[in-house]
């Protein structure tokens, strides 16, 4: 029950998120449908991704989108049904459904992840990198290159987001610097 | 017989998708915001009586202590975003 139950609540946000009137509606729906996303990802057992989804998705981003926000402007257009978007996203949407057909039983305990690397993982991975949390040693230590590149690849965004956010804020501020200074002092 | 814990976790999911017709239908801004805040709070007692069902609530309650403080975050974000017009 609870497995229907809490996606179709997930559908029901995402819909939600979609029709609702003003994109800040629309960011305050879209934080409870990363909440409730985590929620899934505990269900499934995967608590470390559940709590990357509750930190990045319904706290950093939701900060970031009302930031985005109160820097640009934007025009409420009312709504208009834009038919060829509506085409692409339908037909990526089956394309991605036909996919998941391919899937193979994840409980199957005879499927090649379950068979190929996974069992030397566990059973090596202590005497090898000592490392407690196999996960941990997956990503830090047989990974490291791996991981080396998305870290740099996710400093390098962090990188141009400050400079982004940092450039908008000094030419805001040599306009009106005066009055800043004045009612501070 | 169906779990007593599954059954509780239904009625709460009931329960917010009558707050989520009210954060999407609501008139003012402020609804919405109390909306979130309540949805946060349904979340946090959803992932407790998932992790009473799973027979191991001590990890649940970490996470829902994360749970709880990453959604006063959003909660102060979106009211200073009403209050002022901007975040910094």
């Amino acid at each position: 029950m609870i497995d229907i139950a809490i996606p179709l609540f997930l559908v029901v946000c995402g819909i939600a998120v979609l029709f609702v009137r003003g994109l800040f509606s629309s960011i305050m729906i879209f934080s409870v449908y990363s909440l409730v996303m985590a929620i899934e990802w505990v269900r499934l057992n995967a608590v470390d991704v559940a709590i990357t989804e509750a930190a990045v998705g319904a706290g950093i981003s939701t900060v970031l989108f009302i930031i985005i926000l109160s820097r640009t402007k934007y025009v409420d257009e009312g709504k208009h049904m834009n038919i060829p978007a509506l085409l692409v996203s339908v037909s990526v949407a089956a394309v991605l459904l036909y996919g998941t057909l391919d899937l193979p039983n994840l409980r199957d305990p005879n499927i090649a992840p379950n068979t190929h690397v996974t069992p030397y993982y566990l059973e090596h991975s202590y005497e090898e990198t000592g490392q407690l949390n196999v996960v941990a040693a997956i990503l830090a230590s047989y990974r490291g290159y791996d991981t080396l590149g998305e870290t740099t690849v996710v400093a390098t965004a962090g990188f141009c987001l400050i400079l982004l956010l940092r450039g908008s804020n000094r030419r805001q501020g040599t306009k009106d610097s005066q009055k800043r200074t004045g009612s501070r002092t | 017989m169906v779990n007593m814990f599954e059954l509780a976790t239904i009625i709460i999911v009931l329960a917010a998708v009558l707050v989520l017709y009210r954060a999407v239908v609501g008139p003012f801004v402020f609804n919405r915001i109390l909306s979130v805040n309540f949805l946060g709070t349904k979340t946090v007692v959803i992932l407790l009586l998932v992790g009473f069902m799973y027979d191991r609530p001590d990890v649940f309650i970490d996470i829902a202590i994360v749970y709880v403080l990453i959604n006063f975050t959003a909660v102060l974000a979106f009211l200073k975003y009403v209050e002022s017009g901007r975040l910094d």
